[in-house]
């Protein structure tokens, strides 16, 4: 049985990913801000919704930043960050103006840009919104029994681009190139939304939940 | 290859029933929401929207609780419209476990909800509902305007260039219908649908009027449309949504198969 907790940091409804991860089988969810909760859970979550500006005031007023830090590298548990989640680890975002983030994964956190067209001159909307492809660039066990190419569902209107190329586990093109998932050691973030991509997402995260990672 | 078009059934609701029918092989409740979108959800639907049109206050409780159950049971997008007004609405929805909220009559009355539904939510979830029917050509040009109250009460206000304002407001969406067309079974207003989408740089929902799969076919290849919207073929089990997502394949649409 695994205990999971779901960093909440007051932005936005967080019982969507909760409700995946115990269809899922998670034995225990807690949708929490609390350190004893979070210490004492087995994997962690690190969602995200919104503006990146109010999400990193409210993960530093709420210290989740070094209840994060301290679960990647400390207690060394398994972590997936999803979304806006993903993007918070960065070095900086432009979005509001350019905002500082926590500097985890070294790299940039970049708005699509308008116009955008795709390699064949049709134009694109953003937010980038729906399902789109995932290119899994390298294996990982969180990518098991997924077909390479699925389809993962998507709202954004920015995208990652870390600096170190070797960390992208999955690829999106949308006009440019994206970092759709990244991993390193303990942590896998993803842009898209598991827990709203039907059959490919719940395996993500039935995956995330059997995880191992060996560091 | 990259973002598929989506397919979005919609279900009528009035205090916790589905309404205008709905007609599976199997299915056990035909009224009951809940059970009316996980069957979607299994056959492949993208994002299901679901219409609340319960009149009452009482009944709007009812409307939170059925969200609730399907957030809990369904994970793929879920949109909820009808009858919000207020930022409050707007947090009542997304906490019971709507990804997206639609906001229809309220924008009009008041614009500056968008912003400040956007500004607290993010666009992302911020869908802006325009209700549109064809009006006397300017300079012979065609013209569409916004109707309220289900078509029947002109606004004065232009489509197109409301279009452009709920997105300049920080709109994320917008579900488009086309009042002329909606019930018809004669297939989108393609006009209003291509002049929108070419208006705004954020994704369009086209809505109204379909009644076979070419109708489908044509919001997104004339139309212009980002994803295409039907009630009635779906439930009554005219097509499935994988049939419908099939015929989009052969005619060279992205879909997620």
């Amino acid at each position: 049985m695994q205990r999971v907790a779901v960093i909440d940091y007051g932005m936005g409804n967080l019982h969507s990913v909760a409700s995946a991860l115990e269809h899922v089988g998670a034995g225990e969810v807690h949708v929490t801000c609390e350190a004893a909760e979070i210490r004492a859970a087995d994997r962690v979550v690190f969602p995200g919704v919104g503006a990146i500006r109010d999400c990193m005031a409210e993960i530093r007023r709420l210290q989740c930043d070094e209840l994060l830090r301290s679960a990647l590298t400390e207690q060394r548990k398994p972590v997936l960050a999803i979304c806006v989640g993903m993007q918070a680890l960065l070095s900086r975002s432009e979005e509001n103006g350019g905002v500082d983030c926590l500097d985890i994964i070294p790299g940039q956190v970049k708005h699509f840009g308008q116009p955008l067209h795709d390699t064949d001159g049709q134009r694109l909307k953003v937010p980038h919104m729906g399902w789109n492809e995932v290119r899994q660039t390298r294996a990982h066990p969180l990518w098991q029994g997924i077909p390479d190419n699925s389809r993962f569902y998507f709202v954004h209107s920015y995208y990652v681009h870390a600096d170190d190329r070797a960390l992208q586990a999955g690829a999106l093109n949308y006009g440019v190139e994206a970092d759709a998932a990244l991993a390193r050691d303990n942590l896998f973030a993803v842009q898209f939304h598991p827990e709203k991509s039907h059959t490919a997402g719940l395996q993500l995260l039935r995956n995330f939940l059997e995880w191992n990672p060996a560091c | 290859m990259g973002l598929a078009k989506r397919i979005i059934p919609c279900l009528d609701v009035d205090n916790g029933r589905v309404v205008k029918g709905v007609n599976f092989v199997g299915i056990r409740d035909a009224g009951d929401p809940v059970e009316i979108a996980r069957r979607y959800n299994e056959q492949g639907a993208d994002e299901i929207t679901f219409l609340d049109i319960t009149a009452s206050h009482e009944g709007r409780d009812t409307t939170v609780h059925t969200v609730e159950q399907i957030a809990e049971q369904v994970f793929i997008p879920l949109t909820v419209g009808g009858g919000i007004r207020s930022v409050e609405d707007i947090r009542t929805m997304l906490n019971a476990g709507a990804d997206k909220v639609s906001i229809n009559t309220a924008a009009i009355v008041d614009p500056e909800l968008v912003r400040r539904a956007s500004e607290r939510f993010g666009a992302q979830c911020i869908v802006v509902a325009i209700d549109a029917k064809r009006v006397a050509d300017v300079d012979g040009a065609p013209r569409w305007e916004i109707f309220t109250h289900g078509g029947r009460k002109p606004t004065g206000i232009d489509a197109v260039a409301w279009a452009r304002k709920m997105a300049e407001l920080g709109a994320g969406e917008i579900l488009l219908t086309s009042m002329d067309r909606d019930g018809t079974k004669n297939g989108f207003e393609l006009g209003v649908t291509r002049a929108i989408t070419d208006a705004v740089d954020i994704p369009v929902i086209a809505s109204g009027g379909v009644g076979n799969l070419d109708h489908l076919v044509d919001g997104v290849l004339i139309g212009g449309a980002d994803a295409v919207l039907a009630a009635s073929i779906f439930h009554f089990g005219e097509y499935t949504v994988p049939e419908a997502k099939a015929y989009m394949a052969e005619r060279g649409i992205e879909v997620r198969l």
